[in-house]
């Protein structure tokens, strides 16, 4: 008895720290929004989002250039990365039982693990060298690059979701297996598919990484799209490292610019992911 | 397709000739299928193709500094711009000994969390709570290092130490002084970061354990922990071996947030107190402003090596976990 007994408390006590370790787990989450907001919140106002960044000494003075910048650099990076990505999911679900989707899947998965710096030097050697000049065109296509390999894994996973009996009720019905793939199943998985992209693009858009050498930063509010462009996550680094407390205070008003953005982005697509898993 | 028509097409309810006949229809793929199927395989085979260019690029590119330096790029420690010396060693060293003090703060803490949202947490905390954890892995890189320099480097420098040094002054670990920047606050940064990857694939893996695992370890007898412990984690363990080969391969390769708080120095240190380098840092320093060909050249030549080992890891990882979890997209997906 005397056993069991030490053997069910080691059992409680082993219980109490995994919920120990869980609080603990999520402490810094809620370390890094409370510094965010208690010092940035101050710093945010209306100049915050429509000016650009002034000379040193000036006071005042905003994100806009780098807020743009990011939605630019995002957008550009959509247009490369979503289409090769959902296809490449499509391709898994659909005819990826054999040889080729086997080596594609493993692929995606080595390539979603390449740290995203070496994405940039390779975007460099293929996008910037070449051209003589940084760009945003480079910095969107460092970013697309990283968004191929994730929407492709998260696409296949939603597509394969549909139940097979609508697929087999479209090839029933005569339709060939093209439109019954683009048809029915993936417009049956297109909200899937569109919150794991929701997902993949919140992570990229907090990337600085693989834009230090492709879209590089900019001090002025630029839309050219074959010149350097600032970005949110490339003006905080610059702003955190720079010697000045006004920098400070505009890199952690930029932060919590940053997080809204992205948190808003995943947490909506987390919740419609969440609905659909539920009712498939 | 086949057994689907098969079922469809009864041979004895429908005339012979026409069974044929829809057969036939049925085999011949329309036009449409081939385009269709030949472009999705030609954007799937994109992946293998921007792999082997990204190895392609970083080899060639590397090429000078290998014939130059050879296998001492690896060995040495000098790293001088100026002279057209490079030596990655304190590079290579930094980037392994932030990922380890990574990986033992954040393996435990990870697999306890696995555990608690898989075995122990109440029904209705489950989902808010892996929620939570995920969102770790959804602050950008570049906001944990804000964090680092102005909260988590003041901290562990002027409170914790001031506790731990009584303590741990005297240890080779920690000896020397602490300005803040260093391997240890890149190590738990680093934690942080891992933290919910290696968790969210753990947990995954303990979802696939078969409920009558568990239920055969409580009928013998065991307490819930026991089960855990003795049936649950060793049945799953080489999917959480691959979550934290997984999580490994993410501190390598993690740039930002390390860059701001290990402190740039060339120099290997056994001292977790002690300012260093990674690779990826060096990469993000450097590059841009590379004084010479050279130095570029040597750049590339350690993105290769990051690029090698972060490729090995992963593909380890991958095969670990889709042992568990065949084929499935658990951990690729972005958390």
């Amino acid at each position: 008895m005397h056993g069991n007994l030490f053997r069910r408390a080691f059992g409680s006590a082993m219980t109490g720290l995994t919920y120990a370790a869980a609080v603990l787990a999520i402490l810094p989450l809620a370390a890094v929004l409370a510094m965010l907001i208690v010092k940035g919140a101050g710093s945010i106002n209306w100049d915050f989002f429509v000016k650009s960044a002034v000379p040193l000494g000036e006071s005042g003075g905003g994100f806009a250039h780098a807020i743009v910048g990011t939605l630019i650099v995002v957008s550009l990076a959509c247009a490369v990365g979503l289409p090769i990505g959902i296809g490449t999911g499509v391709f898994l679900a659909e005819f990826g039982s054999g040889r080729t989707g086997f080596v594609v899947r493993f692929v995606a998965d080595v390539l979603n693990g390449v740290p995203s710096i070496v994405i940039g030097i390779f975007a460099w050697t293929w996008l910037v060298k070449p051209m003589g000049h940084f760009s945003a065109l480079a910095g969107g296509c460092a970013l697309g690059m990283i968004l191929v390999p994730i929407t492709a894994r998260t696409t296949e996973e939603m597509v394969r979701l549909v139940p097979n009996s609508l697929r087999e009720a479209a090839l029933a019905l005569g339709y060939p297996r093209w439109r019954a793939a683009l048809q029915v199943v993936v417009r049956t998985a297109a909200g899937g598919i569109l919150t794991g992209c929701l997902v993949a693009v919140a992570r990229v858009a907090g990337e600085t990484a693989p834009l230090l050498f492709t879209a590089l930063g900019n001090e002025f509010f630029s839309t050219r799209l074959t010149g350097p462009m600032a970005a949110l996550p490339l003006q905080v680094y610059v702003y955190a490292l720079g010697p000045y407390e006004e920098w400070h205070r505009q890199a952690w008003a930029g932060a919590l610019v940053l997080i809204m953005l992205v948190l808003a982005i995943s947490l909506i697509a987390r919740a419609v992911v969440r609905a659909k898993r539920q009712r498939a | 397709m086949t057994d689907l028509s098969a079922a469809i097409l009864e041979p004895e309810l429908t005339p012979r000739s026409t069974a044929e006949a829809r057969w036939r229809a049925l085999r011949t793929v329309s036009r449409g299928d081939v385009v269709f199927r030949a472009v999705l395989t030609v954007l799937a085979l994109l992946l293998p193709f921007l792999l082997l260019m990204i190895a392609v690029e970083l080899v060639s590119n590397a090429m000078p500094a290998v014939s130059k330096f050879g296998f001492g790029f690896l060995t040495h420690s000098t790293w001088d711009p100026v002279r057209g010396e490079f030596g990655a060693l304190p590079l290579i060293f930094g980037t392994l000994y932030s990922s380890v003090v990574a990986l033992v703060i954040a393996v435990p803490l990870a697999l306890a969390c696995a555990i608690f949202l898989t075995e122990f947490a109440p029904r209705w905390l489950r989902a808010p709570v892996a929620t939570l954890i995920e969102l770790l892995a959804a602050v950008p890189s570049v906001i944990y290092g804000l964090w680092g320099i102005f909260v988590l480097i003041p901290l562990l420098r002027d409170h914790l130490w001031k506790v731990a040094r009584p303590v741990l002054g005297h240890l080779p670990l920690f000896s020397g002084v602490f300005y803040g920047p260093s391997y240890l606050a890149a190590g738990v940064i680093l934690s942080v970061m891992i933290l919910p990857y290696i968790a969210a694939v753990s947990r995954e893996v303990l979802l696939a354990v078969p409920a009558d695992q568990r239920e055969a370890g409580l009928a013998l007898g065991a307490t819930r922990w026991e089960t855990v412990w003795g049936v649950v984690l060793p049945y799953g363990r080489a999917g959480i071996i691959g979550a934290v080969i997984l999580g490994l391969g993410r501190a390598l390769g993690e740039t930002m947030a390390v860059t701001m708080v290990i402190g740039n120095r060339h120099e290997v240190a056994a001292s977790l107190l002690q300012p260093g380098y990674t690779i990826a840092a060096a990469i993000a320093n450097e590059f841009a402003e590379a004084v010479s060909d050279m130095h570029l050249s040597a750049l590339f030549l350690a993105g290769a090596v990051l690029f090698l080992i972060t490729v090995v890891v992963n593909a380890l990882a991958r095969v670990l976990v889709w042992r568990v979890a065949r084929g499935s997209a658990v951990g690729s997906t972005a958390v």
